[in-house]
């Protein structure tokens, strides 16, 4: 009893306000201190690639992004899916403070992508199956934000989304192979980029410390957006106002109502 | 179940018979999207050729896409919305009913009015069939998913822009499959794969879309 109890406990967004409060800064520190070893080992001592020079150090910002974009998609599925079948409000506020943050990683590795493409293959974009699918990602994204917002019932909006967001993660893995398929019919892109060549020991882990960095960075978003949607749903519920408000006996004495 | 599917197709096809301009509007819609492109990318055949197959199959979704945003919008608007879904029987067979009856209404003619549409382009007689066959096959799709966002976005501000952000991503493999099909004819191979995978995408939006689409239809009514 107990444990179940402890466990559910932090689903109440009363208990969780001030639980994430006190993780984010923690959660800020590690990505900080994490970004600032991995950018280090990247940067200065990896080693300079053999054929592509200086330029593929923007690796280190380019996978990691694309590989959170991935996860933080099928995280904010999973944690819409269960705000809507369990009925659990604060489930769905995560689902919704992931989006944006979702978003911004696969622009990110859009955008970095694009920088490394123009030095390494002479061109910023080529229709390869990755990058299409990246960009079709980021409209999966841009149709869940603009759906949830267009909706102004909360529980309305968090279930169609919840619904747009398990629909769009059982199409990834088709929209993938067939972009993949229409690739090689094609027979357009002149560069794979699949064809990654070994790399030294020192590039995995500025890359692993990158991924790191960047998870912390994406809990400590999270939490502050859900936290600034608890409070903005929460707004006329008793904790609410005392967590934003000083306590009675700390104000002053006028303003006792 | 049943009679409730075939009275709904029935009187939605009544409701389109009676309104006939509207009916025409997707069909028109993609007539005149269709005949920007050669005014946009120039009149040499060989290139309108080479992009009649996407040209045609870009112009049928965005013509799906536009014209599903109704599909629901005014049965909701005089309440009868309301009133079907008190009927026993289940909404899948709501609203499976309208997406076949959207399929009737705009699908169908559009695949039986491509072949025009290529010839206008100069495509070839066996890519034509192929357009017709990729149509006929992929255009069910489009109804399903757009049936989908109608749901989704029923009585949103916005709506109609809303649908097609949120449903195109989720239609590209049937652009890719459909246009491919005919570029695979007009380059000599066989177009079998490609059937087979709009077909494989039929059957499996087929089963899933109505259930996600009644899901949808509660969410929003609820």
């Amino acid at each position: 009893m107990s444990t179940s109890w402890r466990f559910f406990r932090f689903a109440s967004p009363a208990a969780f306000y001030p639980l994430a409060g006190m993780l984010v800064p923690w959660f800020g520190v590690v990505a900080a201190v994490l970004a600032a070893v991995g950018l280090y080992l990247g940067m200065l001592r990896a080693p300079t690639d053999a054929t592509q020079g200086d330029a593929y150090r923007i690796i280190f910002i380019h996978v990691p992004a694309a590989w959170m974009s991935m996860l933080l998609y099928v995280v904010m599925a999973f944690w819409a899916a269960i705000g809507w079948a369990f009925n659990a409000r604060l489930a769905s506020i995560v689902a919704r403070a992931i989006a944006p943050t979702g978003a911004m990683f696969t622009f990110l590795a859009l955008w970095t992508g694009a920088l490394w493409g123009k030095p390494t293959w002479g061109t910023w974009w080529v229709w390869d199956a990755r990058l299409t699918s990246e960009l079709i990602l980021l409209f999966l994204y841009a149709g869940f934000l603009s759906l949830v917002s267009a909706i102004d019932d909360p529980r309305r909006a968090d279930r169609a989304g919840a619904l747009l967001a398990i629909v769009g993660s059982i199409n990834v893995p088709i929209i993938y192979f067939s972009v993949k398929w229409w690739n090689t019919l094609h027979q357009g892109a002149t560069v794979s980029v699949a064809a990654a060549p070994k790399m030294a020991s020192t590039m995995l882990t500025a890359m692993l410390l990158m991924t790191l960095a960047f998870w912390a960075y994406a809990f400590a978003v999270v939490f502050t957006r859900a936290r600034a949607i608890v409070l903005e749903r929460d707004r006329h519920a008793g904790w609410a106002q005392a967590s934003v408000r000083p306590p009675a006996s700390a104000a002053a004495p006028g303003m006792q109502t | 179940m049943s009679s409730t599917f075939v009275v709904l197709v029935a009187r939605d096809l009544r409701l389109a018979a009676r309104r006939r301009i509207d009916a025409a509007l997707p069909l028109a819609f993609f007539t005149v999207a269709v005949s920007l492109f050669p005014l946009g990318v120039g009149p040499e055949p060989q290139m309108l050729r080479q992009i009649a197959p996407g040209v045609v199959w870009v112009a049928a979704l965005l013509a799906a896409m536009l014209s599903v945003t109704q599909l629901y919008a005014s049965d909701l608007s005089d309440g009868s919305l309301e009133q079907m879904l008190l009927v026993p029987g289940g909404r899948i067979a709501i609203v499976a009913a309208k997406a076949v009856s959207h399929w009737l209404l705009t699908g169908l003619p559009l695949a039986l009015a491509a072949p025009l549409f290529g010839l206008l382009f100069d495509v070839s007689p066996a890519a034509l069939v192929a357009l017709v066959a990729s149509l006929v096959l992929g255009t069910p799709v489009l109804s399903l998913l757009g049936g989908l966002g109608a749901a989704l976005t029923l009585g949103l501000r916005s709506g109609a822009v809303l649908l097609i952000l949120i449903i195109v991503p989720l239609c590209i493999p049937v652009l890719i499959f459909g246009a491919g099909a005919v570029a695979a004819i007009d380059a000599g191979q066989s177009a079998r794969g490609h059937y087979s995978l709009l077909g494989a995408l039929l059957i499996f939006t087929g089963l899933l879309a109505p259930v996600a689409t009644a899901a949808a239809l509660r969410i929003a009514t609820e």
